[in-house]
């Protein structure tokens, strides 16, 4: 019997992309844990957390400015930098699985969408609310309002998509297309009504900023952008099963239609509360997985974690750049994302044509 | 056993099967053939409760209107026509997805085993995409085997169903995927596939279904079902059937009317 060599075409060394996919996490842990440090030392007011430390260790009093550097404003913001880039890596590959198309993004089907026509509706229209409500409601308008506007884009969709219990996957993306550009629209009559004060607010926002962390703030976003990231490892092996289809993954046992609605939860969940929170960031969602499957594959078993601290440790960095560059000033995180996602995706691409296609 | 009574299924206002009763038994491979747009498919789809449909159908005693999946899983594996995979898999990887059924997940030493089953031993860390369409075909069996691999688990059956198993493949391996299946209803399993082709479903089939326009024209062994009349009816053509005297096998389909036209 003549043996097929399969030696000429490309193949995976050792065909077990799993040890090498823990490999990754591991590393991926230790890089998190460095950037955090760092982020902790970087600042304006040019605080050390090592001096702190030493302070508190030797039970010294710590200087009022420092304690409110590092715990205020430092801290804060670097664990809602790690939850924002988690969930939005996390919507981006969960959304990829669903799809079973790489260029799934929650921007794609409307739920961004839908979350910033919440917030540009608050930060318009928020002075017509009751006087007692918008006091009550204060600092959380903007955030409240985009939440609710990316569950209910996503609502809208999955009504759409859905008849007897069942989604389709392509009446999903065109519905999403639609309703994207339906708020997009809506969007933009609010910017045209809006004053001047108004538009510099909402372009601020819409350029995406980790500034203006506080606990509170993460104290309302953090529980669902949580739950969402402790979902989704438990989506991994239903993901992995519909690549293979919906009806495949139906036969080797998956329940796809539980499958699909909590998927649908958890990326509303994950991206409406980020979004809340900073803003535009874009490009996460998309690169953070796209890097991962080239480096070890597309398992969700293992893509769904590194996701999620690839996209932290990536956000917090994104974070620390835009605090120096123009230092004591910053940049909006959304423009360091782009700037610098942008043309390493494209450099990606280009060295890796071909191979994408797969 | 594998019963189903008063299967109807409407793709809007169009009845595709109307009524249909069929049966298979463990340690035979049954065979559904027909013309195209018979609703073989469809048929095959109802059975793997893919489908809503009237009627039921019993896997085993059991309606598999109330298995859950992952209990159906652990119960039947089904090979469809064709499967695209999103994302740059290997194929050890795709056929490791068959483990998420009903085998126990440590069984991980059977995706080689598998993949040779299907003669590809070696094709482990090849990129599913980049293989040919009959090589994507046998990794897609090695995936549904690696869901089933033991034809009798429990004491119970296991069912293979199969939509077109050799529609993508050379008559060496129509042959090898056939051997398979026989061997896997030899060993107790039981087996049901959608054939185009009538030479094949002659030698490995055990019994015939014969559907045509949504109704059962015949069913039983395959003497008694590929007949002249029966065959010439349902695919609306002149056929007749050879019976080679040496072997027991049928040579099909033989167009009798474009010879008698010459």
């Amino acid at each position: 019997m003549v043996a097929i060599s399969p030696d000429s075409a490309p193949t995976v060394q050792g065909w077990d992309r799993g040890t090498q996919a823990r490999r990754v996490t591991l590393l991926l842990v230790v890089a998190l844990g460095v950037v955090s440090v760092f982020s902790l030392t970087v600042g304006a007011a040019g605080t050390s957390p090592w001096a702190v430390l030493a302070d508190m260790i030797a039970g010294r009093e710590v200087a009022l400015a420092d304690r409110v550097v590092l715990f205020e404003i430092r801290l804060p913001r670097l664990v809602l930098g790690a939850l924002v880039g988690a969930a939005l890596a996390v919507s981006g590959a969960v959304m990829q699985g669903l799809f079973r198309n790489p260029l799934a993004d929650p921007g794609l089907v409307g739920v961004s969408a839908g979350a910033g026509l919440g917030a540009i509706t608050a930060i318009v229209l928020g002075g017509l609310l009751p006087a007692g409500l918008a006091a009550a409601l204060g600092y959380y308008a903007v955030p409240v309002a985009a939440f609710l506007g990316g569950w209910a884009a996503t609502l809208v969709l999955y009504g759409i998509a859905t008849r007897r219990g069942r989604t389709s996957v392509a009446t999903m993306l065109l519905g999403g297309i639609a309703l994207g550009a339906l708020t997009g629209a809506l969007s933009g009559i609010l910017v045209y009504m809006a004053d001047d004060a108004q538009l510099r607010d909402l372009t601020f926002w819409g350029l995406g900023s980790l500034a203006g962390a506080t606990w509170a703030k993460l104290a309302a976003a953090a529980p669902l952008m949580v739950l969402a990231l402790v979902a989704a490892p438990m989506l991994a092996r239903g993901l992995n099963g519909l690549a293979l289809g919906e009806a495949a993954a139906f036969h080797i046992g998956i329940p796809v239609q539980r499958l699909k609605a909590v998927a649908i939860l958890t990326v509303a969940g994950a991206t409406g509360a980020a979004v809340a929170v900073s803003g535009g960031i874009g490009f996460v969602g998309i690169v953070v997985p796209h890097l991962l499957r080239l480096a070890t594959g597309p398992d969700h078993r293992y893509l769904l974690v590194n996701s999620a601290l690839l996209g932290a440790a990536l956000l917090i960095l994104a974070d620390v750049i835009s605090r120096i560059v123009i230092a004591p000033a910053e940049l909006p995180i959304g423009i360091v994302t782009a700037v610098l996602g942008g043309p390493f995706f494209l450099w990606i691409l280009l060295r890796k044509r071909g191979v994408l296609d797969l | 056993m594998l019963e189903a009574r008063g299967i109807t299924v409407r793709l809007g206002r169009r009845a595709v099967l109307c009524g249909v009763d069929f049966e298979a038994r463990a340690g035979h491979l049954t065979a559904i053939v027909g013309p195209n747009g018979s609703g073989k498919t469809t048929l095959l789809r109802a059975l793997t409760g893919d489908l809503s449909h009237g009627g039921r159908v019993r896997l085993n005693g059991q309606d598999i209107a109330d298995l859950r999946p992952w209990a159906l899983a652990g119960l039947r594996g089904v090979l469809p026509q064709a499967t695209p995979m999103a994302f740059p898999f290997t194929a050890a990887e795709v056929v490791r997805l068959g483990l998420t059924g009903g085998v126990e997940a440590g069984a991980a030493g059977l995706v080689p085993q598998a993949l040779a089953r299907v003669g590809l031993a070696g094709f482990e860390g090849r990129y599913y995409q980049e293989l040919s369409g009959g090589e994507q075909q046998r990794v897609q069996l090695a995936r549904v085997l690696a869901q089933i691999w033991e034809p009798v688990a429990h004491g119970a059956p296991r069912w293979l169903f199969l939509d077109e198993p050799v529609s993508s493949l050379d008559i060496g391996h129509q042959l090898q995927v056939m051997g398979i299946a026989r061997d896997f209803a030899d060993r107790g399993g039981g087996v049901v596939a959608v054939m185009h082709d009538l030479n094949l479903t002659a030698m490995f089939a055990d019994r015939v279904a014969l559907i045509s326009e949504g109704r059962v024209l015949g069913l039983g062994q395959p003497g008694a079902v590929l007949r002249n009349d029966l065959l010439s009816t349902a695919y609306r053509c002149p056929i007749r059937v050879n019976t080679p005297p040496a072997r027991g096998t049928y040579l099909l389909p033989h167009a009798a009317g474009r010879v008698a036209a010459e």
